[in-house]
């Protein structure tokens, strides 16, 4: 990268604690949550930078995950900048709140550790969580490590806070395989984060007066926030929201370059990052931690001669539809991998999604769909090679062998 | 808390101008509206306002049109009391760090009785845990109004509403009001108060003491709805007054715990003859109407026996604080 890179310094971090220390560097007036597995390391070291005066931000400990969201979400209303992390059961009791908001143009900052979704039971990382939010308006990005975890979450707040863009943001990180193992995590420095991030800027409305004013709570500009709005004026509503999507899907991009100028790190074009895909045969497209093993099998394929490549969809709201078309066109199969399952749908979610973005293409890539790894499942590499080699197996037959497929299941 | 009186007079109240205005959609005869534009009219300096789901929320805020002359607020329906810890949250770090003036606000959280005593319960009793400094407004019209005249926690026995609808077996609800106050005086609250707009300016005044307290406050207003009542719209003031001359609805304040009758309940007590009966209270009110059957003749003896019961406990409990 260019000679601007900062210096950095190097610590042993996981995942909830890079989180955490982003969320320290982001100069955060205000963090509302409540504790749940794996999130709850962020939370508790974030407590610790509060009772040792390391942060200036105004720390609430609600009483649910509903009322950690309603808090965010009126902080961030009154003018602060809010972060607030959660998971699994925690995040489903967000429901109704995620989807406030978002139509309330809040820009919060979420993290969530990604845990399975009862019942029964389950404390394990999978993506069930986050993607059953995928509609409620928010920025969705994944993460493949602990850098990464911490570099998003610098990010997040300033793509959130983008004036075309005033949209809320989640970080998902897989549950404990990212959220709770060590690795070494390359932080900037206080001043460098804050200089990127910035103040908060606020978008300007008309009042009936004429009068430009923040949108904000401010008794000097009084502003009705949340009004009750007929069939006459909602739709309009909605469909700024997804305008407001749209303006995301380049602000990530300019982001990630920009960070990069700072950090050295850049990853992909911010919405997609692609290994080895130019001339692959055969793809895996995936979301999340998975990529970083997966990365490892593509090397092994090509020292063999094999075409393998991968696609990580690191920015699954806004989607990256044009993006993934582009990046998948040449391939002959693609197997998408889902860690979640949406149960009645035939297919994964993301795979849904994928396939939908392939479409358009006047010669298309042949699909399967991966299901793996629910509850924590563990998922060997060779199971991932294994994938690969079914892919080629299909490219040369031309069919694949299923739709849809359970990875690791006993059956 | 300051201990000044508050000197409210009709001509005061006449200049100030009105925080939630006119122009608002709520019915002939609401007393919810009412206690809104009363409590707007008690506020002391910057404010801003949030407001649970339900009908003061929907008939002030029909965008394009907003009848707030303040800031404020609205999320969800169980939630008023996060939306207040969060704009308190905000207020002061904001402050401390410059990025605010340093001017106070004060907060008010606005909930009906199903925002407060059911769904809101929750978010309210945290909020009220960790000390945010908010005063928290209940206007009462015993039921879900907004969707239609439900029963809540919060109905009298005896009330008929579409989900507890005097039937030939059932006369209406079979359970009694939730004692919210109590609850709220249980968190050791510093300001606890009831209020009737009837009584306006004892409402104003409670208004003004919730707001000075630096931290959770919790007001308890009586709000006859004609609609969800089958009453009167010409009678909304009217109930209120019968409410605390029957005791039903006695109003008093607790200062630190400390419990004391406000005028229009310390007069029964001075002069229990001139207690209403609950029947004065109840006739002329549709959602009780089935009660003057003679086969529901019982459930009015109840109601007088336990409304004379808690007016006996209530008066203990101020006579045990004052002594």
């Amino acid at each position: 990268m260019t000679a601007k890179v900062i210096k950095q310094e190097t610590t042993g971090m996981n995942g909830d604690e890079a989180i955490a220390f982003a969320v320290k560097q982001c100069d955060v007036d205000v963090v509302a949550a409540y504790p749940i597995t794996p999130q709850t390391i962020i939370v508790e070291k974030f407590s610790e930078y509060v009772a040792n005066g390391e942060v200036q931000t105004e720390f609430v400990c609600t009483e649910s995950e509903h009322s950690a969201m309603t808090a965010s979400l009126a902080a961030s209303a009154t003018g602060a900048r809010v972060f607030t992390a959660s998971a699994s059961a925690g995040l489903a009791l967000m429901h109704e709140m995620l989807f406030v908001t978002s139509g309330s143009r809040t820009p919060v900052v979420m993290a969530v550790a990604n845990r399975a979704l009862s019942s029964p039971l389950n404390i394990h990382g999978d993506q069930s969580d986050s993607m059953a939010e995928r509609d409620s308006g928010w920025i969705q990005m994944y993460v493949e490590n602990a850098q990464e975890a911490y570099d998003t979450t610098i990010q997040a707040f300033k793509i959130a806070e983008e004036l075309d863009v005033s949209l809320p943001a989640l970080v998902g990180l897989d549950g404990f395989t990212i959220s709770h193992t060590l690795e070494n995590v390359n932080t900037l420095s206080d001043d460098a984060v804050k200089a990127f991030v910035g103040e908060r800027k606020y978008p300007m409305v008309t009042t009936h007066e004429g009068k430009q004013v923040p949108f904000k709570l401010d008794p000097a500009n009084p502003m009705t926030m949340g009004p009750n709005v007929a069939p006459a004026f909602y739709f309009e509503f909605k469909r700024q929201q997804e305008e407001a999507m749209r303006n995301a899907l380049i602000k990530i991009r300019e982001i990630n370059a920009e960070y990069a100028k700072i950090s050295g790190r850049s990853y992909g074009n911010g919405l997609i990052d692609a290994h080895k895909l130019d001339d692959a045969e055969v793809a895996i497209v995936v979301v999340g931690s998975t990529a970083g093993t997966l990365k490892v099998i593509v090397d092994e394929l090509r020292s063999e001669g094999i075409k393998a490549g991968l696609l990580r969809i690191r920015t699954f709201r806004p989607f990256p539809a044009e993006e993934i078309k582009n990046a998948l066109k040449n391939v002959k199969v693609v197997a998408v991998m889902d860690k979640s399952m949406a149960p009645g749908a035939q297919t994964g979610t993301v795979f849904s999604e994928v396939r939908n973005a392939l479409f358009d293409l006047k010669q298309r890539p042949l699909t399967t769909s991966i299901i793996f790894g629910l509850g924590g499942r563990d998922t060997a590499p060779r199971d991932l090679r294994k994938i690969y080699e079914d892919l080629m197996k299909a490219a040369r037959v031309g069919q694949v062998d299923s739709l849809v497929r359970y990875l690791g299941l006993k059956e | 808390m300051t201990t000044q009186e508050w000197k409210f007079t009709a001509k005061d109240m006449a200049i100030k101008p009105d925080l939630f205005t006119s122009g608002h959609r709520a019915c002939a005869g609401c007393a919810p509206a009412a206690v809104l534009r009363l409590v707007m009219k008690a506020t002391r300096g910057p404010t801003i306002v949030t407001q649970a789901t339900g009908c003061m929320e929907i008939v002030g805020s029909i965008y394009p049109y907003t009848s707030w002359n303040l800031p404020w607020l609205h999320t969800a329906f169980e939630n008023a009391a996060a939306n207040a810890a969060g704009i308190d949250a905000a207020i002061k770090i904001m402050q401390k760090k410059g990025k605010m003036s340093k001017e106070h606000i004060d907060i008010i959280a606005l909930a009906g009785d199903g925002g407060t005593l059911d769904i809101g319960l929750q978010a309210l009793s945290g909020a009220v845990e960790r000390g945010h400094d908010f005063l928290f407004v209940l206007y009462d019209n015993e039921g879900y109004m907004n969707t239609g005249i439900q029963r809540s926690s919060s109905t009298p026995l005896g009330a008929s509403t579409t989900t507890s609808p005097a039937g030939s077996v059932i006369p209406g609800k079979l359970e009694t009001k939730k004692p919210i106050t109590e609850i709220m005086l249980a968190h050791g609250m510093e300001y606890v108060a009831t209020a009737t707009p009837y009584y306006w300016k004892d409402l104003l005044t409670k208004v003004r003491k919730g707001l000075e307290v630096e931290g959770p406050a919790f007001l308890h207003v009586f709000a006859p709805c004609p609609r969800g009542w089958r009453s009167e719209p010409s009678k909304s003031m009217e109930y209120s007054k019968l409410a605390v001359e029957s005791c039903i609805f006695p109003i008093w304040e607790a200062v630190n715990g400390i419990r004391q009758l406000s005028t229009p309940s310390k007069i029964l007590q001075l002069a229990p003859q001139k207690k209403k009966p609950v029947k004065a209270y109840l006739e002329g009110q549709g959602r009780f109407r089935h009660l003057f059957l003679p086969k529901n003749s019982h459930v009015i003896d109840q109601i007088q026996s336990l409304t004379d019961a808690r007016w006996a406990k209530l008066l203990k409990q101020c006579e045990t604080a004052t002594n």
